[in-house]
């Protein structure tokens, strides 16, 4: 009998204490994943700094503003001016040509027919703009947009910053609209009513009450899909025109830092190698420095 | 009618017409902004479509001088972009089996323990990643594997640059998808003195998982479009090639070489409608599979 209830309580007294380390060790792996996102991300920055080593060495800090990219043997410099000017020209471009178009299809999908089929078809189109690989439209922008714009009289044969900022633009759309979107779907109908009973026209609520208290989602959309822009690589690297030199204007060819990598990494080695791979450390720092001030926009609206 | 009232009749009319016209152009540029997709649908299956048969799925490409020979008597190119379809599974399953267990680990990391500083550093850091272009993952994998690893360009390294693309992404989905389910049904289970780790296997991922489905389920479709890492990884190959530590071939990889190639060119509007359909295939099945769950 006694012993019966000694053995009970030893078994209880087991279990708990298996049961705690079972605990133990699923916590533990919990924690160890999230370690691998960290790991990982440090990882990265590390690795990019060490490949980027040997060309910062060789160029200092006048790597960045360096506008001579020249990989012949002997009088090998590399300079990486050509493409952040490329990419910034070519994103700030993107970004102004989607601006209408996404900020009409968020006003459509989340005041003018919001909840209504139509919405709804409208708005799955826009995102499966988000599913379509960037090589095809790459493809369509070659054979499509290309043809068309040597007909409006576009010189180098349609490449350029200009031909490139318009699939950009198209690429990007469905970013800056689903957060947009969601935003000014949440502006709270009191207000608009408020609007409305004093006499105000819809466009005139729109701008009046929707997009002030929208604004700063809205702003964040725009920043986040800037982020996609600077980094998008295999649309632009076939319409750009893949010239080594500061663009002189909208109609120029030119180069972005993600279409220099993948254009010149296949022959690369040595210093060469290493300048793409300094290219690819000062993308990845412009990227994570315009996502995160997004993030942070988005987070201070809570 | 007094003056007064004629000004603001004026003024109310002229409003009126302001406000239609804005409306007017809010439609125009909706329907601007969606008619690329009908137009490169379109574009895809008006060229692509005649090249579709079971050959094109089984068969690799056929060498430039097959390619020359049917352009010039004016047939079909031969062959298909077997190589490639077996090359993008390959690849997208091995990333999937990296990508997927961590994540959706992490994603429960996050969800118990929320305001923790390790958690929240995480948070931030996975959504960094997920802003990283694509073509910076390449390069990450050219030099942790490519390099040391299978010293050349291999299967693995293009795994890895897309799993590193797929990994914030199923974090995300998960954390959120585990928030929206009812705190009483995890009590209920701690109750019962269920032990944590079968909390988590036999309450929150069979409660969560249309909404884990359809994370995991996006994120390939994000990655089967993907080019720029696999140039500077899996590189490609005109062969079916099932060996991790080769260079393989994919899909986007297929649709690259063919363009520069003259003699193949016709090659890739049936390739990218393959591509497009697979992509915009599951991209449908997981908003079908939110919407149910909703």
């Amino acid at each position: 009998m006694n012993l019966g209830k000694l053995q009970a309580k030893q078994f209880s007294q087991l279990l708990n204490v298996h049961q705690m380390n079972s605990d133990k060790i699923t916590k533990g792996v919990l924690l160890l994943s999230s370690f691998v996102i960290l790991f990982v991300a440090g990882g990265m920055i590390f690795s990019l700094v060490e490949g980027a080593i040997p060309a910062l060495k060789s160029f200092g800090l006048s790597f960045i503003w360096s506008n001579n990219w020249n990989p012949t043997e002997g009088k090998e410099n590399y300079g990486a001016l050509p493409f952040i000017a490329g990419t910034i020209i070519t994103s700030v471009a993107a970004l102004l040509i989607s601006l209408p178009l996404s900020f009409s299809v968020s006003l459509f999908l989340g005041e003018y027919y919001r909840g209504t089929k139509i919405a709804k078809v409208l708005g799955t189109m826009v995102d499966l703009l988000a599913g379509i690989p960037s090589i095809v439209y790459g493809l369509w922008g070659f054979y499509v947009l290309r043809p068309l714009l040597i007909d409006l009289g576009l010189p180098n044969q349609g490449f350029g910053i200009f031909t490139a900022s318009i699939i950009l633009a198209i690429m990007i759309i469905p970013y800056a609209t689903s957060l947009s979107n969601e935003i000014i779907t949440m502006v709270p109908n009191e207000l608009k009513e408020a609007a409305y009973s004093l006499g105000a026209t819809r466009s005139e609520v729109i701008f009046s009450v929707v997009v002030p208290s929208a604004r700063s989602g809205i702003i964040a959309g725009y920043i986040l899909s800037f982020g996609r822009a600077l980094g998008e690589t295999m649309a632009v690297t076939m319409l750009i025109g893949n010239a080594n030199i500061v663009p002189d204007g909208f109609f120029s060819t030119g180069n972005t830092m993600a279409s220099v990598i993948a254009n010149q990494f296949g022959e690369a080695d040595g210093l060469k190698l290493s300048s793409l791979i300094a290219i690819g450390l000062l993308l990845f720092l412009l990227t994570g420095i315009i996502n995160a001030i997004g993030k942070f926009i988005i987070k201070r609206m809570g | 009618m007094n003056s007064a009232a004629k000004i603001t009749a004026a003024n109310l009319s002229r409003r009126t017409l302001k406000d239609k016209l804005f409306k007017g152009l809010v439609l125009f540029l909706s329907l601007i902004t969606i008619s690329p997709i009908v137009l490169i649908i379109y574009k895809l299956v008006a060229k692509g479509y005649r090249q579709i048969s079971l050959e094109f799925i089984i068969k690799t490409p056929p060498n430039t001088f097959e390619a020359m020979t049917a352009l010039s008597n004016g047939e079909l190119i031969p062959g298909g972009i077997a190589n490639g379809i077996t090359g993008t599974l390959l690849m997208v399953v091995l990333a999937s089996v990296i990508a997927i267990p961590v994540g959706v680990i992490t994603g429960i990391y996050l969800y118990e323990n929320p305001g923790k500083p390790l958690a929240n550093l995480t948070r931030n850091i996975s959504d960094i990643l997920q802003g990283v272009p694509s073509i910076v993952l390449g390069l990450i994998a050219y030099m942790w594997i490519v390099k040391p690893i299978t010293s050349g360009f291999s299967a693995l390294a293009g795994s890895v640059s897309l799993s590193i693309m797929m990994l914030p992404m199923i974090v995300r989905s998960t954390e959120e998808t585990l928030k929206m389910i009812p705190q009483s049904i995890k009590e209920a289970a701690v109750a019962l003195g269920v032990p944590y780790y079968k909390v988590i296997l036999r309450v929150l991922i069979p409660t969560g998982f249309s909404g884990l489905l359809t994370g995991i389920l996006l994120g390939i479709s994000r990655i089967l479009g993907e080019t720029a890492p696999l140039m500077l990884t899996a590189l490609g190959s005109s062969v079916i090639n099932m060996d991790i530590t080769k260079p393989t071939s994919a899909v986007p990889l297929l649709i690259w070489e063919f363009y520069n190639d003259p003699n193949m060119v016709d090659l890739i509007w049936s390739s990218s409608l393959l591509l497009m359909g697979m992509v915009l295939t599951l991209n449908l099945v997981s908003k079908r599979i939110a919407a149910r769950t909703k």
